[in-house]
């Protein structure tokens, strides 16, 4: 791990409620950190006894190392929020210094900022870092119901006339294709929420032929389609059975059984720890942003770190095949196609 | 870096001449950040973080293709932004993908770079250095690395008595460094003010001037933090009105230097000689650029060696004389700048944005 993302321990020093499933944490670090606009730290979160790591965007951060974040406790989730919400002042957490993966590029003639319930987290940073520049960034909310307009009117102070805010208990919602379209050709958009909202954003994006370059967001694995639930995974050429509980993390459950994996990134980003599916029933919740849209389809690998498979069972292929046979000529699999 | 920065990062320093960014890739580090400086198709400079997002091979060792950077070693594409446009062997892009974009303002012949923070990049705040685009200046320069801490350049060129002994056969001699100087500083700039009046003129400006006699000298210092000194000098032939602000029958130079910290201990001395008399004839330009070279040598021997001395001698301190009042006035300018963005918990812009981590293959538990 970089020096950068070394774990430190850090100190609860406040716990706030911002609505009736957000609460907001106030760290103390050891040192003085500095956070990017768009940062975020890594904590350890203990869940049925295991560590296990989660990621939070820095709200912001103070001169005399706090930070601040904000989770959303989710009940039918990997259990990181269910943790993160025993915390009182006092407590002590592992956590890295803010790491910066969704700092703005400056400079360009228009932004939008797109955040859907929880994903408002970087946003004041965000915002506020563009306006100091000079810009005035578009800034787009949608919450479920008007309880959980968390920091709106931190942003309203912040972004005026330029923040709508859309309540879909209330019938509103955010015009994507619309306010795609009239963003400058030259624009950029900043995104952070729930899947369907990223995914929907994403194809009209690609669908008007913009740059893909200046489509952000971020993605720290933890949403999908599907509540998470338990399931098992077959792995036949090691004579496995591996069950993931609900609150685990397939990679992890792989790992726990002995299944030798690949990973890096633990967000769904990189590709490592993809695995070929050699059968399912039920489907797959893809979790990653590593695979295209017709590879999810195919449903012939998953990124172990993030997806899940609901209402179903799995089998797959891990990349162990034994020592090889050097006697003979290799033998591509699957056969030649003509 | 061990101890103290010697340089403030939220600051405009020269990475390049103009005419050295074109359709190549250009490594330079600046305060020890390597950066590849490339020109897009539109003209516009850009500067990158000289390192790969993937496995750290500098991007200069790449291609430039279309507005883009090629790395050299697996193919990923990285545009002006730093944003990661192509990745090998699969159907997405990485999202986190990207190497640090620097801004980049080109002004007064000088392609400028901000290490620093980029929401403080001002444009603004880049030195005023008008007479480098004005048509009634004339005159080129060059640049040359110099082994030294850019603060020795800036000693150097603070306290211009030197020029009495380092440059002694071309525009130094015994009454410059006698004449009485004025030390003044600003919030950003320090200024050093000396007049030689109804001297001898020193052979380079003799030349310079073209007319026998004494001569009326001026030499103003002018100091902009944290690396820029615009050097306002001159002669005039004795009693024609050049100390009441009447320059017309002399001539005049603006000499522009311009030490950009690379590492603590080295920088690039960027240098330029822009003068108000025969500006239509390049010969003079030539003739100016040539004998600058030799001054500008004789400068870098005694900095580098005064580097090795320091080196050397590690914990020793200068000794400071009552010339060297305008160079501390610049480090204490320069000082300030450091103190502001390292200040606990001061937004200090970390040098690098961090990177993943190494592969790691899972551990396997029994």
């Amino acid at each position: 791990m970089s020096p950068a993302a070394a774990w430190q321990h850090a100190v609860v020093t406040a716990v706030r409620g911002l609505t009736p499933t957000v609460r907001e944490i106030s760290l103390q670090f050891p040192a003085p950190v500095h956070a990017a606009p768009g940062a975020h730290i890594n904590v350890e979160v203990v869940v049925e006894g295991l560590p296990d790591t989660r990621s939070y965007s820095v709200v912001r951060s103070a001169a005399d190392g706090r930070a601040v974040i904000a989770v959303k406790r989710v009940e039918n989730s990997r259990g990181g929020s269910r943790y993160m919400w025993t915390l009182e002042p006092g407590a002590r957490l592992k956590a890295t210094a803010p790491v910066s993966q969704f700092e703005p590029s400056y400079g360009a003639p228009a932004y939008l900022l797109v955040a859907g319930g929880i994903g408002v987290t970087p946003m004041p940073s965000l915002a506020r870092a563009l306006r100091q520049t000079g810009a005035r960034p578009r800034l787009l909310y949608a919450v479920r119901n008007p309880e959980e307009r968390a920091y709106a009117a931190e942003l309203a102070e912040l972004a005026g006339d330029d923040l709508r805010v859309y309540v879909a208990s209330e019938g509103q919602g955010i015009d994507i294709p619309a306010e795609i379209d009239a963003l400058p050709q030259a624009g950029q958009l900043y995104m952070c929420g729930p899947m369907g909202l990223m995914d929907a954003v994403r194809s009209h994006w690609a669908r008007a032929g913009r740059d893909a370059a200046l489509l952000r967001y971020e993605n720290f694995g933890s949403g999908g389609r599907h509540a998470p639930q338990s399931f098992t995974v077959h792995v036949p050429r090691l004579g496995v059975q591996v069950q993931v509980a609900q609150d685990r993390s397939m990679l992890d459950a792989l790992n726990d059984a002995g299944v030798a994996t690949l990973f890096n990134c633990r967000r769904g980003e990189c590709g490592l720890c993809a695995v070929d599916v050699v059968g399912l029933t039920g489907d797959i919740d893809h979790r990653d942003v590593f695979f295209s849209d017709e590879q999810h389809k195919s449903n012939t690998k998953i990124c172990a770190c993030v997806s899940r498979v609901v209402n179903g069972d799995i089998t797959i292929d891990p990349a162990w095949r034994g020592d090889p046979d050097l006697s003979r000529p290799e033998v591509l699999e699957g056969g030649v196609t003509a | 870096m061990d101890g103290q920065p010697t340089f403030p990062l939220n600051a405009w320093y020269v990475a390049a001449w103009d005419a050295e960014v074109g359709r190549k890739l250009l490594a330079r580090s600046i305060c020890d950040q390597p950066m590849v400086l490339y020109r897009k198709k539109d003209g516009k400079a850009a500067a990158l973080a000289d390192a790969c997002w993937h496995r750290l091979v500098p991007l200069s060792l790449g291609t430039l293709v279309g507005d883009e950077i090629r790395c050299g070693y697996h193919g990923l594409h990285f545009n002006a932004d730093g944003r990661c446009t192509h990745m090998p062997s699969q159907e997405t892009i990485n999202p986190s993908a990207c190497v640090r974009s620097y801004p980049v303002v080109e002004r007064h012949r000088f392609v400028w770079v901000w290490p620093g923070d980029p929401a403080l990049a001002d444009p603004d705040k880049v030195p005023n250095l008008r007479w480098m685009d004005d048509p009634e200046w004339a005159g080129d320069g060059s640049m040359v690395e110099v082994k030294a801490d850019y603060r020795l350049v800036l000693d150097n060129l603070m306290d211009l008595t030197h020029e009495t002994y380092v440059h002694a056969s071309s525009i130094g001699n015994e009454a410059l460094a006698e004449a009485p100087f004025d030390a003044a500083h600003g919030d950003t700039t320090a200024t050093v003010r000396r007049w030689v009046l109804n001297e001898e003129a020193p052979a380079f400006w003799g030349a310079q001037l073209g007319k026998p006699g004494p001569v009326d000298r001026w030499q103003i210092i002018h100091f902009m933090a944290p690396a820029t000194i615009a050097l306002d000098v001159g002669v005039a032939p004795a009693g024609s009105g050049a100390p009441q602000g009447d320059r017309s029958q002399g001539v005049g130079m603006w000499v522009i230097h311009i030490p950009t910290p690379s590492t603590s201990k080295t920088c690039y001395y960027f240098w330029c000689h822009m003068r108000n008399y025969r500006v239509g004839e390049q010969r003079v330009t030539r003739e100016v650029l040539e004998a600058a070279k030799g001054i500008l040598f004789e400068d870098e021997t005694i900095i580098e060696a005064q580097q090795r001395a320091l080196d050397r001698l590690p914990g020793r301190e200068f000794y400071n004389l009552s010339i060297d009042a305008g160079s501390l006035w610049a480090r204490g300018l320069i000082d300030k700048m450091i103190a502001k963005e390292t200040a606990p918990g001061a937004a200090a812009q970390a040098a690098a944005p961090a990177r993943s981590i190494p592969i790691v293959p899972a551990q396997v538990q029994p």
